[in-house]
């Protein structure tokens, strides 16, 4: 748990905050009920798993996504190679992470896995490749 | 693609009539210039219609589109001879379902007979049935009418525009017309200027083929003395599942106004209902609308109880360009030089070949010139139809081409070489593609097989991708990203 | 590892043919190989295997099947790897045109030509394709720019183009929900998901993650009703429907946008099954099967969305193993188990795959429920099972494991499938 931030009067003076988020750990879709005193979450209501408390505790204090999305390739057997962030990444900062990766272009061969940009944006997450390219297939890009 | 040179003939509009009038004045020593203001010819009327060659009964003998109607069933069967489009001879089962449409019936096959269309037959309801077993229990008889057919009115189109293109007329695409230029006071001989969006064509002669829009054009002559009303007509097109549901074309004692209803089956084995008839004020609005389907459905089901709109692969509307005459205008105008053949309503598709007969004696009165070449070939190599062949003949043409074993469309089995034919006759957008091949036309409607044609046609005319449309001008499918590659990032591999 | 593996030579005849290299197909030729058939043949229309997973770059596959959450290309990937360690033959670029009642399997492909193949079996794993607009009856114009959602996620993910810059998206099939997020980090303005029913068609998580993160605002009992634009789309008309799915035109407005995204469903693509005359199902729209996915024509299989249309990529490769594997066994003549339970939908269930059981071996039973029940279920099989569950919605397909055991002593009859709401039952 965090250590508050705030001088100890005021946050004897915090109200309880209820929030509600829908649990995506999986397609139950569970609604949540969470309460938090700044930004502590001291519980979560309406799961039917242990994954939901995780979520519901996670989404309140960190949210994150899993990112995936697309960058040029060249030589490839399609014009677009699937990439995605090895790791899930702070949702406010997605669309920049994705913004970051505007015009690169990735040459074949490309490993499955591999590493294409090490530390997109300042997040400290890389992007990997997704899609095994095996070989020069001697296209040109279009675009 | 326009020039100062005279040509003896300009045609504007590029659909039936325009085409076989082409294709006709092909024969002779001629300069002839045939201009569609769409992306490719047959986008217009043409596209969007029955697709029948009619069995010629039906129109009265008193008016210029009956007499035309019979000689063009005729016509159509010989240029199906000579192109090898889709053109199946079904006939027609004329069906009455109460003792006073036996009556209308036989006054339409009595006509038909006057016409001297041969062959037509008074059915029983039970040999109604016995040929068309799917019909409802409710029929009273029937006219069998075994002249009519089913044809690709695209297709036919299209290779009737491309074989006037081998025999030396200029087929020009994306040529509006916005101006005729008024006539010379000092010489009224001086040939008349066509002006379109973006070029100036002279001819000696021009006709006026320009279907929706042929009142305009006749304005931009000076010589508007009639008005085009748009009629609309839906159509349904339902799923090749229900292939011989009927074998023969449907059709509903006729009323007043409209032949009805029709049930149809497609060339391509697809069962077609409709068409609806509604006149409208808007020339571009192709809109397909809840209450034609109702109305197309329920009166299909009259006819054929088990047609159901859960079949439905595709719909269109068609407008038909129907003059306040009610019947075609066709002829010279008091315009020296401009000759009309306007408001071609139905049965104007199947009297098309006629038309363009009539029309050349038109210009020969007028005194054109006809001087027959020796070399001209109506015939031209027929496209490949590669889903109706054996497999033997398959393997035959893929062997000697691998590009007959190239799928583009799996639903319709459509190859790259038929595609890549296509193209080579004139088709450049996605439209054009599929109302030659059909690429496109299944159930899928397009999704699989829409990135493999852009593919060909950005390739074929040296194009990027984005600048493949649907129809033309404005009618993009893609765009581009707004990232360009700049930097490269090798990841080894 | 070579991820595309043509065959060294075509063999004449085959134990063991599978139609399409998507998760199903994968997942076929791998248990048919396992299961002991040697000679397998893997066709698919594509270059490269993968099926559509290769275009569905976005992740929340494989959690079931390998036990990890991944992307579209990499549950392509790994579900490939197990094929290529096995000596399947692999024909890509290749389309199955014709399938002979006698199971001879006519071939197409620029490299091989049109050639013929005999088969021990053969597993149908062609997938879905999408519905159009045709298939909804969209009144109004026929201007460029209605695409379906699956064919502008092919154009964004595989070609680097866009469907173009200001879209509506109609339809709340995971499809749609996903390229609304797609397209909004590609740059798009995406204005709006529109959906006719009163609940949204795709996984719950994908509307938060996909709609809510982005601000994108979902329509509920709102369609479309009318599309403008001569040339390209410039604009649609949506308005609400009512209890009936009628549209309330007096309450409808207008749209300014270039593009039409539908994602308004998957339908089986059963054409093979079709051309093979096999019995169908309407409901899912696909071949009616035993519980080793033969369909009415002994040898033949069917496996995956061609047979209905599943949720998860994972549910997929199981049907498919189980369906390889009878396959193999088929091919190498061995006993079929006896199918002497039929199970049928009940109670708010749409339908059920597959159907009939056997009291000889273990199965799994999929279904869909037809309205949503937020709150503690009750799913019977007839009087033989019954588990209670927290909640069903049409877009989650539930699935029940069904023992030899649990059938014991119901060999003959029809179970019924239900999904009744346990305080309704405890009322009754």
């Amino acid at each position: 748990m965090a250590e508050p931030t705030r001088a100890p009067d005021e946050h004897a003076a915090e109200e309880t905050e209820t929030y509600v988020y829908l649990c995506t750990s999986c397609p139950l879709g569970c609604r949540l009920e969470g309460d938090a005193v700044d930004d502590d979450v001291i519980e979560v209501r309406g799961n039917s798993c242990k994954r939901g408390i995780k979520y519901g505790t996670q989404e309140h204090t960190d949210p994150r996504r899993a990112v995936s999305t697309t960058v040029w390739l060249h030589g490839g057997p399609c014009e677009r190679l699937p990439v995605r962030a090895a790791e899930p990444v702070p949702k406010q900062k997605v669309r920049e992470f994705v913004q970051a990766l505007q015009g690169l272009v990735v040459e074949a061969p490309v490993d499955f896995g591999a590493v294409v940009v090490s530390d997109v944006a300042g997040t400290g997450i890389d992007l990997i490749a997704t899609r095994e390219i095996v070989s020069e297939h001697g296209r040109e890009l279009v675009g | 693609m326009g020039d100062e040179r005279v040509r003896d003939v300009v045609i504007i509009g590029g659909g039936a009539v325009g085409a076989t009038l082409a294709r006709a004045l092909s024969r002779f020593h001629l300069d002839v210039a045939l201009l569609e203001w769409q992306a490719e010819v047959a986008f217009g009327v043409s596209k969007a219609n029955s697709g029948i060659v009619h069995s010629a009964m039906h129109a009265s003998p008193d008016t210029l589109k009956g007499r035309l109607e019979y000689p063009g069933n005729l016509g159509w069967r010989q240029l199906h001879d000579e192109l090898g489009f889709g053109l199946n001879n079904v006939g027609e089962v004329l069906v009455a379902l109460d003792d006073e449409q036996l009556v209308r019936i036989e006054q339409i096959r009595q006509q038909g007979i006057r016409k001297g269309i041969p062959g037509t037959q008074a059915w029983t309801a039970e040999r109604t049935l016995h040929a068309q077993p799917n019909l409802t229990r409710e029929v009273k008889g029937a006219v069998w009418a075994p002249t009519a057919c089913v044809f690709n009115p695209y297709e036919a189109v299209m290779l009737v525009a491309d074989v006037a293109r081998r025999n030396g007329v200029t087929i020009a695409e994306e040529q509006r017309v916005v101006g005729i230029d008024p006539p010379d006071v000092e010489d009224p001989d001086t040939p008349l200027t066509v002006r379109t969006e973006t070029d100036v064509w002279r001819g000696r002669f021009v006709i006026n083929a320009a279907g929706l829009f042929a009142d305009d054009i006749a304005e931009f002559a000076g010589v508007r003395d009639f008005e085009i009303l748009p009629r609309k007509g839906e159509e349904y097109l339902l799923d090749k599942r229900l292939a011989g549901i009927v074998s023969s074309i449907i059709f509903p004692c006729p009323s007043p106004v409209s032949k009805g209803t029709l049930v149809n089956p497609t060339v391509d084995g697809t069962i077609m209902v409709g068409p609806t008839a509604q006149t409208v004020d808007d020339k571009f609005d192709p809109s397909t609308t809840e209450e034609g389907a109702a109305q197309v459905f329920t009166n299909a089901r009259k006819l054929v109880p088990t047609i159901s709109e859960r079949d439905i692969i595709a719909e269109f509307a068609g407008l038909r360009p129907v003059s306040d005459t009610e019947d075609f205008v066709v002829g010279p105008t008091e315009r020296r030089g401009f000759i009309n053949a306007a408001g071609i309503q139905s049965p104007g598709l199947t009297g098309a070949p006629a038309l363009a007969d009539l029309l050349v004696d038109i210009l020969a009165n007028e005194g054109l010139e006809l001087e027959e070449k020796a070399d001209w070939e109506p015939t031209a190599p027929h496209p490949v139809r590669f889903n109706q062949l054996d497999t033997e003949d398959q393997q035959e043409l893929a062997r000697r081409d691998p590009r007959y074993a190239h799928l583009i469309c799996r639903c319709e089995i459509i190859t790259e070489a038929e595609v890549r034919d296509a193209m080579d006759r004139g088709a450049h957008t996605l439209d054009g593609l599929k109302f030659r091949t059909r690429v496109g036309m299944g159930r899928c409607q397009g999704g699989f097989c829409t990135w493999g044609c852009m593919q060909l046609l950005a390739e074929h005319q040296g194009i990027p991708i984005p600048e493949v449309t649907k129809r033309g001008a404005g009618t993009w499918i893609v765009c581009d990203r707004d990232d360009h590659p700049v930097t490269t990032a090798r990841t080894g591999g | 590892m070579p991820i595309t593996a043509q065959p060294r030579h075509l063999l004449s005849r085959y134990d063991v043919t599978v139609v399409g290299a998507g998760p199903a197909g994968l997942a076929a030729a791998v248990a048919a190989r396992d299961q002991g058939a040697e000679r397998i043949l893997m066709v698919d229309r594509d270059p490269e295997p993968g099926g559509i997973l290769l275009q569905c770059i976005h992740s929340g596959f494989g959690l079931h099947e390998f036990k990890q959450d991944v992307t579209g290309p990499e549950y392509a990937h790994l579900a490939l790897e197990r094929v290529v360690e096995r000596d399947v033959d692999v024909l890509t670029n290749t389309y199955v045109t014709d399938v002979s009642r006698e199971l001879r399997v006519k071939l197409m492909s620029p490299d091989a030509g049109i050639s013929t193949v005999d088969t021990g079996s053969l597993v149908i794993a062609t997938g879905a394709r999408e519905r159009t607009r045709a298939a909804i009856k969209i009144p109004g114009e026929r201007p460029a720019g209605v695409m379906t959602a699956g064919l502008a996620q092919k154009m964004v993910n595989l070609h680097g183009y866009l469907p173009g810059r200001r879209a509506v998206i109609l339809g709340s099939g995971d499809i749609g929900l996903i390229m609304a997020r797609r397209l909004t980090l590609e740059g798009v303005e995406v204005l709006g998901v529109f959906e006719l029913l009163p609940f949204a068609s795709g996984l719950g998580r994908n509307v938060v993650q996909c709609l809510h993160d982005f601000d994108i605002p979902l329509h509920l009992s709102t369609t479309v009703v009318d599309i403008h634009g001569h040339q390209r789309t410039d604009g649609v008309t949506v308005a609400p429907v009512d209890d009936d799915l009628q549209p309330q035109l007096d309450r409808s407005w207008d749209i300014d946008c270039d593009t039409l995204l539908l994602s308004i469903g998957l339908i089986p693509d059963a054409e093979l099954a079709r051309q093979l005359q096999l019995s169908l199902d309407p409901r899912p729209g696909g071949p009616v099967v035993s519980s080793t996915m033969e369909t009415s024509l002994p040898g033949v299989f069917a496996a995956g969305n061609n047979l209905h249309v599943n949720d998860l990529a994972d549910w997929v490769s199981q049907e498919a193993s189980a369906a390889g594997a009878a396959a193999g066994d088929v091919a190498l003549g061995r006993h079929r188990a006896r199918q002497d339970v039929t199970v049928t939908p009940g109670r708010n269930v749409a339908y059920v795959v597959p159907h009939t059981l056997s009291t000889e071996r273990s199965q799994t039973v999929s279904f869909r429920v037809k309205q949503p029940i937020y709150g503690d279920t009750k799913l019977h099989l007839g009087d033989a099972h019954q588990r209670k569950v927290r909640a069903v919605v049409p877009p989650e397909m539930v699935t029940m494991k069904v023992s030899p055991k649990l059938l014991d002593g119901f060999a003959g009859d029809t179970l019924r499938v239900d999904a009744i709401p346990v305080e309704e039952e405890e009322e009754s």
